[in-house]
């Protein structure tokens, strides 16, 4: 019995009382909104998780701030600026492109392309390796050892 | 030749990259406020709920805001140095009580001394998200016109305020206001 017990209370997973707020919109469009910015928003206790994911109180209090602003009538453009004058550009998943943000969005494709022309490089130089020119008595010896393999497999 | 300087030259590249990217603390986030005027708020103190509080109170003069809690644990490593810092100089020092009990926190202040001029009563955090604060305890430097001018998250040590904050403030106090 006790141990019944034990594994019902253990299936009362803590995840359930983690709760996350309800709110209630005046119509889906507004919903969607919430849903679009919580999730690109980040939280900045829990760095590596949006709005939406983190159940830090701050998050909570975000959450609650972008509610309030979309009920006001808020757009994306307003509600990004006003956590961007106060959090800076980090609380953004997608961080405008200026010259501190530069690297990070092209910074790829400079290791793509680097990686790119390794490759080619690579290619070549094992292409003329693998070109290895034979003199007449090799070709000769060759051509037999091909015909003899050709006589064999016929057989 | 080539065959052992590049991997040797790759490798160095890329241990002096780990090795400044174990210096860094993923938590210090650059504030956007620095330079940029102190946010607005009027709140009650902490002690006087009848009295409002406001950093426009302290225009002309460089002062601190010090964010802290009862429930923050490492504003308990940081309560002496600035209690200390009260006691040896002359720079007022505002609390930001954020998200905090009245009761706690005036408890808390009796236990450990109260280093501020004030403490302005933050009970919902609005405030808080206002000075863009997701670590407390952080503490700010604003000058006479009420800019900030400096941002320190986490907990100030001595270190801190020999080095950076005590000489910012004196700088400043230079400022025309």
């Amino acid at each position: 019995m006790r141990k019944f017990i034990l594994s019902l209370l253990m299936l009362w997973s803590t995840t359930v009382l983690a709760g996350v707020e309800v709110h209630k919109f005046e119509n889906p469009e507004q919903e969607q909104q919430y849903n679009r910015l919580i999730a690109e928003l980040r939280c900045l206790v829990c760095q590596n998780q949006n709005l939406a994911d983190s159940n830090a109180e701050l998050a909570q209090d975000l959450r609650q701030e972008v509610y309030e602003m979309i009920q006001n009538g808020a757009s994306d453009q307003e509600i990004v600026s006003f956590m961007v004058a106060r959090y800076g550009d980090f609380v953004l998943y997608r961080p405008p492109f200026k010259s501190t943000t530069a690297f990070l969005w092209i910074g790829p494709f400079i290791i793509f392309g680097v990686g790119f022309v390794i490759l080619l490089v690579f290619i070549r130089k094992r292409r003329q390796t693998v070109g290895v020119e034979l003199d007449e008595t090799e070709q000769a010896r060759a051509r037999q050892l091909l015909n003899d393999n050709n006589e064999t497999n016929t057989q | 030749m080539w065959r052992y300087l590049v991997p040797l030259g790759i490798f160095i590249v890329l241990v002096v990259f780990l090795a400044i990217g174990l210096k860094l603390d993923p938590r210090e986030v650059p504030s956007p406020l620095i330079n940029k005027p102190a946010p607005a708020f009027n709140l009650p103190k902490l002690h006087q709920p009848q009295q409002m509080v406001s950093p426009a109170d302290f225009k002309g003069k460089v002062w601190l805001l010090n964010v802290w809690a009862s429930w923050c644990v490492s504003c308990r490593a940081e309560h002496p140095v600035l209690n200390q810092m009260a006691r040896n100089s002359q720079v007022p020092i505002l609390g930001l009580n954020y998200k905090d009990g009245r009761d706690v926190a005036q408890q808390w202040l009796r236990q450990r001394g109260d280093p501020y001029t004030a403490s302005a009563f933050d009970e919902d955090g609005r405030a808080g998200i206002d000075w863009g604060v997701y670590g407390v305890p952080e503490t700010f430097v604003i000058d006479k016109r009420g800019n900030i001018r400096y941002k320190h998250t986490g907990p100030v040590d001595q270190k801190t305020v020999m080095e950076k904050i005590m000489p910012l403030v004196h700088e400043l106090e230079k400022e025309p206001a």
